[in-house]
């Protein structure tokens, strides 16, 4: 591999802002949502970056991990969206300004 | 030029041209399909970072599982409608952006400062690390370092999925208009 490790970290870098640009930007909680899964993703090369640079699998059982509870993540995350769309008739952010149901 | 390196450069642009298409499209759903492609990117950068169970695990787990619920989800809510433009904030986008371009550039001084731009990985990790195949050794790796943290990732997927359960099974509400409608029939007819 003759690639320096520290290209896959700024593609990482690169990646990890555009997410919280979307997170920051963005009105439509499931678009919101994918930014954060965006980000996930970002740490999740930097992880494997690190795993190949420092000559140990450690980082790739942290990335193996952090796919798991993302999987969780998105499934609750998901089914609270669909709850509040049903309260409200919408996924924008600009409508949930009450927590209360 | 080492092949590794022609597929960085390929993949490398495609991957921060579609998180950017993600950031801009105004439909849900063509986000969501950027995100798909962003994600097959990242997989190969697994690859050329010698973790081929990894590249798998995020085609199967990303592309294949997580992906097909948004776009489930994006279905079932019917949110093909196109976002609004109004800022409700004033001012929301212009300093989003400033700090989103503020953190890569911190990230990118942090990166030059700790490794360098020239480091590259060990020589020596196909015949070290990856000893016997690489799914061989992160087994090896997860089940005998990382075995009490694994366990706990399956109490997690227990939760989250009776978590669901939970959350979707609340009837006390119509989910569409045609069971509201139903339902106000149903109400007029007992009545009359």
């Amino acid at each position: 591999m003759s690639t320096p490790i520290s290209s896959f970290l700024i593609v990482s870098a690169l990646l990890f802002s555009i997410g919280t640009i979307g997170v920051l930007v963005r009105k439509n909680a499931l678009v919101i949502f994918m930014s954060v899964e965006l980000q996930l993703n970002a740490v999740n090369l930097s992880l494997v970056a690190f795993s190949r640079l420092h000559g140990n699998l450690n980082g790739q059982v942290l990335a193996f991990f952090s796919m798991v509870v993302a999987a969780a993540e998105v499934v609750v995350g998901l089914a609270i969206i669909v709850t509040v769309y049903r309260r409200r008739q919408s996924a924008s952010v600009d409508d949930f300004t009450v927590l209360r149901g | 030029m080492p092949l590794d390196n022609v597929v960085f450069w390929v993949f490398a642009p495609i991957s921060i041209a579609s998180a950017i298409g993600m950031l801009l499209m105004r439909n849900a759903i063509h986000a969501a399909l950027f995100l798909v492609v962003n994600f097959f990117c990242l997989a190969v950068f697994y690859l050329i970072l010698d973790a081929p169970f990894l590249f798998a695990v995020q085609i199967i787990v990303y592309a294949g599982a997580i992906m097909v619920l948004f776009l489930f989800v994006i279905m079932l809510l019917g949110v093909d409608r196109d976002e609004s433009l109004l800022e409700r904030l004033r001012g929301q986008r212009v300093i989003g952006v400033t700090l989103g371009v503020g953190i890569a550039i911190e990230l990118i001084v942090a990166i030059r400062a700790g490794i360098g731009f020239a480091t590259k990985g060990a020589e020596t990790f196909d015949t070290v690390a990856n000893k016997g195949g690489n799914a061989v050794a992160l087994s090896r790796v997860l089940f005998r370092q990382y075995f009490f943290p694994f366990e706990v990732t399956s109490v997690l997927l227990i939760v989250a999925s009776i978590a669901v359960m939970v959350l979707a099974s609340q009837k006390r509400r119509a989910i569409t208009r045609a069971d509201a409608a139903a339902a106000a029939a149903a109400a007029e007819r007992e009545a009359a």
